[in-house]
């Protein structure tokens, strides 16, 4: 065994592994975009904001999924959890202040995804997938039966939120106040996550998804890791939820049922998973087809949707991004040979 | 006396439903627990037999039983073109491709179905002897039921017995424990799969026919009932025949009677108990699978 080299930290190896986290020069892209939306299409900005706040719940997504690899089927949960959160306060005249409310829905879906986190984390494979879903359908079933203060079936709606710092009124007719202020908080949340994926501790739920029982044997927390990583996770999903809650001045059952759930892993896995912008690519790409055809065409719609998702699964693992990654890599190396 | 009529009604009206869960249900158990394959789209050949049995009976006028064992054969061949085409291509995937996958599967099935056939509700016509009430002595009940809960038992003891007494049976069994050590000792796993997967399948054609009279039979079939499936075969265990059975039957009956007593709460009740059972039993209530 021979010892490193002297100046192996100019290895290339070293250097791309040491600046991984750096911000790349199309990193702004995506938010230029989302201004220039902002401008171009004033009159699509309700459409806007349902967008952003489904790549916020995609990226919430992601950081379980991609990252840590448990696969789940209940997220919709902590949407729902942090989504009644803010409805439930301000229908009852409790509290409707837009900020506090979205971290009150934080700390909320927190505590569910921590509560279940830590018994359902003990188990895996088929035992874990019913688990989260029973979990997502007991909590859509306890919302319809306590409809005195849930509003059960028809939900609860004309919610009273509070001009955001006391000036701008959220209108639900023209949602200019709305767009903004998803697109802000998406931006602290999406900073939030791409520091913590390039942490160690984000390193260490890679290894986890990649090989638990080296993690483990490493002396890695694995089960402790997993939990916060969940709770984490549900506490994004929660802001998700309550920012649609007040964008939209209503919740329903829907927020909690598995039709979101599949909807939002759909889309994470169309963009990529475990790449960041992929819940960007995938939330726009679906988004934007379901809105021009599932209201014209909603049964070949379905029909697309589920030949894409047989597709993706069979041909394309990595989703739109890792096509385009691979699309990258080829030209890159132009003599490569296949 | 009364009330004793009114259990035994209530019973029975449960183990019918439960007996259609079983025969639903016990093609995923096992497939899923030789294969470990998650296959969501198990509902959706439950509701294409169904739908096979249901059209062969109003189109072709075909009776009842010849009917059923249309759409067994039929759902059968189809899963086995879908098995050895594209499922076969999964078996060492994540489980989230599989997921995607058999989604992806389900949806597919019911927008063909809603496009060829349309969404409306498939009536299906009872034979008239199986209509109308029986004596049993110490009540009158739906010959329907009685019916089913027979059917049910048949089929139990023909899978308990194929299960624990045939050549194919044992093979089964090996695999579903130890498939690496099953393959080394010379068992076809994939031929195996594609036979339990197809009779598998077969079978859910079965209980799609069988309990369309209570159940229903839309293109939703295939994702409205897929968590009662999905229940049963996790709480019954994987690859287990009595299992899967024991757990149908418990779930039919609660349901039927939560249904009945407390038609608010009875669904959040079953979730509820659902997680514990799988708290306590991760590898399902009656598995002797120790992980």
């Amino acid at each position: 065994m021979t010892p490193p080299q002297a100046g192996w930290a100019d290895h290339p190896a070293a250097l791309a592994l040491a600046g991984r986290h750096r911000v790349r020069v199309w990193e702004p892209i995506p938010w230029v975009l989302a201004l220039t939306f902002y401008f171009a299409f004033p009159k699509h900005l309700g459409f806007g904001t349902e967008l952003l706040v489904t790549i916020l719940f995609a990226i919430s997504l992601d950081l379980v999924l991609g990252y840590a690899g448990i696969v789940t089927l209940g997220h919709a949960a902590f949407f729902g959890a942090g989504a009644y959160t803010v409805g439930m306060l301000a229908k009852h005249g409790i509290w409707n202040e837009p900020i506090t409310g979205l971290i009150l829905a934080a700390v909320v879906a927190a505590a569910v995804g921590l509560g279940s986190g830590l018994v359902l984390l003990r188990t895996h494979g088929l035992t874990l997938l019913m688990l989260t879903l029973c979990t997502m359908a007991l909590l859509e079933e306890a919302a319809n039966l306590a409809h005195d203060y849930t509003g059960g079936f028809d939900g609860l709606d004309s919610l009273p939120i509070a001009p955001l710092f006391g000036v701008f009124e959220f209108n639900p007719l023209y949602p200019k106040t709305q767009y903004l202020y998803v697109l802000t908080v998406l931006f602290v949340c999406f900073v939030f996550v791409r520091t913590l994926v390039y942490s160690p501790f984000g390193q260490s739920l890679t290894g986890i998804r990649e090989n638990m029982l080296r993690m483990h044997a490493v002396g890695a927390p694995v089960r402790g890791r997993l939990v916060l990583c969940y709770a984490l996770s549900a506490a994004i999903a929660g802001v998700a939820g309550g920012i649609w809650a007040q964008a939209n001045a209503y919740v329903n059952l829907g927020t909690l049922g598995l039709d979101r759930a599949a909807t939002v892993l759909i889309i994470l896995v169309l963009g990529g998973y475990g790449r960041l912008y992929g819940a960007f690519i995938g939330a726009v790409a679906y988004m934007v087809l379901s809105h021009f055809l599932s209201k014209i065409y909603p049964t070949a719609w379905q029909l697309g949707l589920g030949l894409l998702l047989v597709v993706i699964a069979l041909f394309a693992r990595n989703g739109i991004l890792g096509i385009a990654e691979a699309a990258v890599r080829r030209l890159r190396t132009p003599h490569a040979t296949l | 006396m009364i009330f004793g009529v009114d259990v035994a009604s209530m019973l029975l009206g449960g183990v019918a439903a439960g007996m259609v869960l079983f025969i639903v249900s016990v093609g995923l158990s096992v497939t899923m627990g030789l294969m470990g394959f998650v296959n969501l789209a198990h509902g959706g050949f439950a509701m294409l037999g169904g739908y096979a049995i249901a059209l062969a009976m109003k189109h072709w006028g075909l009776g009842f039983v010849p009917a059923l064992v249309f759409g067994f054969v039929v759902t059968a061949a189809a899963s086995v073109l879908l098995e050895r085409l594209l499922y076969a291509r999964l078996y060492r995937a994540t489980e989230l491709d599989q997921v995607l996958f058999t989604i992806g599967l389900v949806f597919m099935m019911i927008a063909s179905v809603t496009l060829l056939i349309g969404p409306e509700n498939q009536p299906l016509a009872l034979p008239a002897i199986l209509q109308g009430q029986i004596n049993l002595g110490i009540t009158q009940y739906r010959t329907y039921s009685v019916v089913l809960i027979v059917v049910g038992i048949v089929i139990v003891s023909g899978l308990w017995l194929g299960f624990e007494r045939t050549q194919i049976g044992a093979q089964i069994r090996a695999a579903v424990d130890n498939r690496r050590m099953a393959e080394s000792l010379g068992i076809n796993i994939a031929r195996l799969f594609t036979i339990t997967f197809a009779f598998g399948s077969g079978m859910a054609a079965l209980g799609g026919g069988l309990g369309a009279e209570f159940l229903g039979l839309d293109p939703q079939y295939a994702l409205k009932y897929l968590v009662y499936f999905l229940i049963v075969v996790a709480v019954g265990g994987l690859g287990r025949v009595t299992g899967v059975f024991y757990a149908a039957l418990l779930i039919g009956v609660l349901d039927f009677v939560l249904k009945k007593y407390v038609p608010q709460g009875g669904t959040a009740f079953i979730y509820a108990l659902t997680i514990l059972l799988l708290l306590w039993r991760p590898q399902g209530l009656f598995s002797a699978k120790v992980t």
